[in-house]
């Protein structure tokens, strides 16, 4: 697509292909007909029913106030679209511009987006993730499952995994009065978001809370009764507990597998892609047709020295599609960088977390104003002398603010004294467990030595 | 961005003659987003810039930070949150919030609709016979008043006392030394301390004698902060007094003013009653009743643009002038309420955000909506009107209107 008479007619009647119909799929296609694309649209999703929204998944659908039904995402216009659903896509032919769907249909599009998002890591061992009481939580009918699990009165749940969904199930369970368990590898809840010092007042929190938290261990086995349902967890220092529902937390996996042998840097990590929403071939060159947006994109961000950066946040998901559309309808002059600062929120235990930045793109953070024995504050992070992320608790009003030191580069930790400003404000240093954004590993090999013969390849995936 | 000084503008904005239409200097104004005064004051004009400092944490609202600290017409009683800075603000405004909304006390302003609604309808049946209307004195004025006595639970029947105190409240605001006679700020400490005894005489009555009103609520809860001092709730009582009194009275006045000057809207409200809520929204960045914060303090060195506002100074925020900037709204002195992404400045910004912002929106529009429902032909006697004297709380003083004209 070259010139402008080429992109008028694209936009008039070309073949626009959506694969992955949720949040990303959605608004991109809203975008898409408001920036007066009135071609063909198709949605490809393997998921049935309206797309609907995650967030409430883990808090009020849990609580009951919201039932799974009810969190249809609100349609900001008519998309005028062919819906295939329930039938995954399960290859990418950029050879002759199909999209393969696994009951063997050949989808042609002229240009495609790809939003297939992450679903739930299950547990390990498949005969136990199948116990009856044992949840993951990614879809509408997970959360139903789950909701129904706790209406129930289980005598204890088990959290597996203390990241930000386990721990607002964690806070769900109690503020419904169920005991409950939270087993987490790492030394804190949280840790690996945001880092030892946020983790220790995670972990605080959730004691206070009367949860049953337990750090640096590992749960080894799930066990069942004759009925098939969830009775006892076992730990690997040979302890064990007992309870009848057991909630999986262990994050997420992208779904990338049918991109497998598609030639687009796609992986465990996501698939990458410039700023322009523009996938990446597997030797890193820029593709001129595929576009990718949402929790299954990985995309450079210049704030944070160009790395390539996934994200699993809401906003980011709805701020890339509709980057990702625009330049799906524009030409190259006219293209939109996807630029903006992430933003993520949770709510647990009565407190709004929220966060600006990459709080694991940094060295060392400080409590910048507030108290953290009322757990309300923000803190804010720095890498090498300059503020790249802050995460408030209950006090998000400021967060603009620090999206403004990060956008501005300002200095960390940040020099000039608020009114709410705590006393003892020293920078710690921020303290991930494991490998994070800033040591990942290899996932390609470079094969050929002439510049015209050097090639990559996928390496095998394993997790 | 550069920090000159403007001479001249922001006077020509306070003085009284530019009251009906002080746009064109805002305008003038914003060609310098941050401008030091000669005084080392600094006044803020852009939306860019109001919103970024409105979220800053070292911009404070405690005259206390001020280098120079201003004649205060608080006369050392305890500040309302309003000019209290964190933590100690957010307790205040968390503890006064527990009564009047989500999350302890949701619904509590939907469910004042049919209230409302009714006091309206009230005030509207008394326009019967009558040959020319005050929009303020027959309707803006009475209206919010009712609702924040209410609300409070401050009897009706002394309003003429306080409804004086309130005005010379309003007018030490802006008290400025270099030109205003002392008599206007002793009068605002005057006053004050008068409001703070006949409040705090209510208050004596209430202690252990729960009751619905916001002042036996506030004598008598205890929330998880544990309980306001008796100065915290005379302060509060008395910032949402004055609050509740002289800011919906003027988007209401100003409401009617812009809708008579626009007939054609006139007409579309009253063929599409959902039109209101986006138009109460579009009248608060068009024609807000609060123009001016008139002071907040840098507690530290404050970076805005290209300036770095040094510690201790004053600043002038410009709330009007912002939501009129070009570079942020399209068009922007056009009265649009199909606007979209409306994020004007009228209920300010960050953790001082008005407190009564949804209050204040159902009143003006039920207020609207009944009006150009029931009002027959109105048209406007005076175009513009006669404004109240301060600059930073704008409006008409009377709104005269006949009807059943053409
Ligand atoms: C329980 C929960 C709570 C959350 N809470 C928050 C929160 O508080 N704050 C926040 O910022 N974010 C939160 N998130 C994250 C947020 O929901 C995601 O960022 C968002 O859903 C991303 O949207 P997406 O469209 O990119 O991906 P997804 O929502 O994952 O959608 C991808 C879609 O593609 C489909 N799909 C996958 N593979 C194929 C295929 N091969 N063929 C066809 N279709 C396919 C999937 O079934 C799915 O419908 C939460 C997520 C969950 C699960
Ligand atoms: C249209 C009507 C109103 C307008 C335009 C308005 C405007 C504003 C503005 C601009 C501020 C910010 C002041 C600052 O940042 O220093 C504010 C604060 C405030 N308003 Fe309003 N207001 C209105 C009605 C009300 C009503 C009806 C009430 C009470 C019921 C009220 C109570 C308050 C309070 C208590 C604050 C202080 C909040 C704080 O400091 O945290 N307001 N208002």
């Amino acid at each position: 697509m070259t010139s402008a008479d080429n992109l008028r007619a694209f936009k008039r009647d070309g073949r626009i292909v959506v694969v992955g119909a949720s949040l990303a799929g959605l608004r991109a296609a809203e975008a898409l007909r408001d920036e007066g694309f009135t071609g063909s649209l198709t949605m490809i999703g393997d998921e049935l029913g309206e797309p609907y929204d995650r967030p409430p998944l883990s808090k009020q659908v849990l609580t009951g106030w919201v039932s799974a039904g009810d969190t249809t995402l609100p349609r900001r216009r008519d998309i005028n679209a062919e819906w295939l659903l329930g039938v995954p896509a399960s290859g990418l032919d950029l050879a002759t511009n199909h999209v393969r769907l696994a009951d063997g249909r050949e989808i042609p599009f002229d240009r495609v987006l790809i939003s297939t998002g992450v679903r739930a890591r299950p547990w390990f061992v498949e005969s136990e993730a199948a116990l009856d009481g044992v949840f993951v939580v990614r879809t509408r009918e997970h959360a139903e499952g789950l909701q129904r699990a706790l209406a129930a009165g289980p005598s204890r749940v088990l959290v597996i995994g203390a990241g930000f969904t386990g721990s607002e199930i964690a806070s769900i369970c109690r503020e419904r009065d169920i005991p409950v368990t939270v087993a987490e590898l790492a030394p804190a809840p949280l840790v690996g978001a945001l880092g030892a010092m946020i983790g220790d007042v995670a972990a605080d929190m959730q004691r206070a809370h009367g949860v049953d938290l337990r750090c640096g261990v590992k749960v080894t086995r799930l066990e069942g009764d004759a009925q098939g349902r969830f009775r006892r967890a076992h730990f690997d220092d040979g302890s064990t507990i007992d309870a009848d529902v057991a909630v999986v937390a262990l994050g997420g996996i992208r779904n990338t597998e049918w991109l497998r042998d598609s030639g687009l840097a796609a992986g465990v990590w996501g698939i990458a892609c410039d700023t322009g929403c523009r996938a990446l071939d597997l030797n890193g060159l820029i593709t001129d047709d595929i576009f990718v947006a949402g929790d299954v994109a990985r995309c450079p961000n210049p704030i944070y020295e160009y790395r390539l950066i996934s994200l699993e946040h809401w906003a980011n998901a709805v701020e890339q599609a509709q980057v990702a559309a625009h330049n799906m309808v524009s030409g190259q002059a006219d293209r939109w960088p996807h630029l903006s600062i992430p933003v993520f929120w949770s709510i647990q235990f009565g407190v709004n977390i929220k966060s600006v930045g990459v709080p694991t793109f940094a060295d060392e953070v400080v409590v910048s104003q507030g108290s953290v024995s009322d757990r309300r504050f923000v803190a804010a992070y720095g890498y090498r002398g300059r503020v790249t992320a802050a995460v408030s608790f209950n006090n998000a009003k400021w967060l603009d603010h620090y999206r403004k030191l990060i956008e501005t580069a300002a200095p960390f930790p940040p020099p000039c004294p608020t009114p709410d400003q705590p006393v003892d404000m020293k920078p710690v240093p921020v303290d991930f467990p494991g490998p994070t954004l800033l040591a990942q590993g290899a996932t390609v090999v470079v094969t050929g030595h002439d510049p015209g013969e050097r090639r990559v390849t996928a390496a095998q995936y394993h997790r | 961005m550069t920090t000159t000084e403007m001479p001249g503008t922001l006077r020509r904005i306070l003085d009284y003659s530019s009251r009906a239409d002080p746009y064109p200097l805002y305008a003038e104004l914003r060609e310098t987003p941050v401008a030091r005064q000669e005084d080392g004051s600094y006044v803020v004009s852009t939306y860019r810039e109001l919103t970024q400092l409105l979220h800053d944490p070292h911009l404070s609202s405690d005259v206390r930070n001020l280098a120079r600290p201003m004649p205060s017409a608080e006369g050392g009683g305890t500040p309302a949150f309003i000019n209290v800075d964190p933590p100690e603000h957010d307790r205040l405004r968390r503890m006064a919030m527990r009564h009047f909304g989500p999350p302890h006390t949701p619904g509590m302003v939907a469910g004042m609709q049919g209230d409302l609604t009714a006091i309206v309808s009230g005030l509207i049946d008394d326009f019967a016979g009558k040959e020319q209307i005050d929009i303020v004195d027959d309707f803006a004025y009475p209206f919010p008043v009712t609702v924040i006595c209410h609300l409070l639970g401050v009897p009706r029947e002394d309003e003429p006392r306080f409804r004086l105190w309130v005005n010379d409240i309003i007018n030490s605001i802006d008290y400025d030394p270099k030109i205003d006679p002392k008599e206007k700020l002793e009068n605002g400490v005057r006053a004050r301390q008068d409001l703070r005894e006949y409040i705090g005489g209510l208050l004596e009555q209430r202690h252990g004698r729960p009751g619905d009103d916001l002042l036996s609520r506030l004598a008598n809860d205890d929330g998880p902060d544990g309980r306001m001092t008796d100065a915290e709730i005379v302060a509060t009582a008395n910032l949402l007094l004055i609050a509740g009194h002289e800011t919906t009275v003027n988007l209401i006045t100003n409401g009617m003013l812009t809708l008579l000057r626009h007939p054609e809207v006139l007409q579309r409200l009253r063929d599409e009653p959902g039109l209101v809520v986006p138009l109460v929204e579009e009248l608060l960045r068009y024609e807000p009743p609060v123009h001016i914060i008139p002071w907040r303090a840098a507690y530290s060195d404050i970076a805005v643009g290209d300036t770095v506002i040094p510690k201790g100074s004053q600043i002038m925020l410009m709330l009007a002038s912002g939501s009129r900037d070009p570079n942020r709204f399209h068009d922007p002195d056009r009265f649009d309420p199909d606007r979209r992404d409306n994020q004007h400045l009228g209920f300010g910004s960050g953790i001082h955000l008005c407190f009564g912002g949804p209050l204040a929106r159902l009143e003006t529009q039920i207020a609207l909506t009944e009006l150009v429902r029931r009002l027959d032909r109105p048209s406007l006697v005076t175009d513009p009107p006669p404004y109240r004297r301060s600059p930073v709380l704008r409006g008409p003083i009377h709104l005269n209107v006949e009807q059943g004209a053409g």
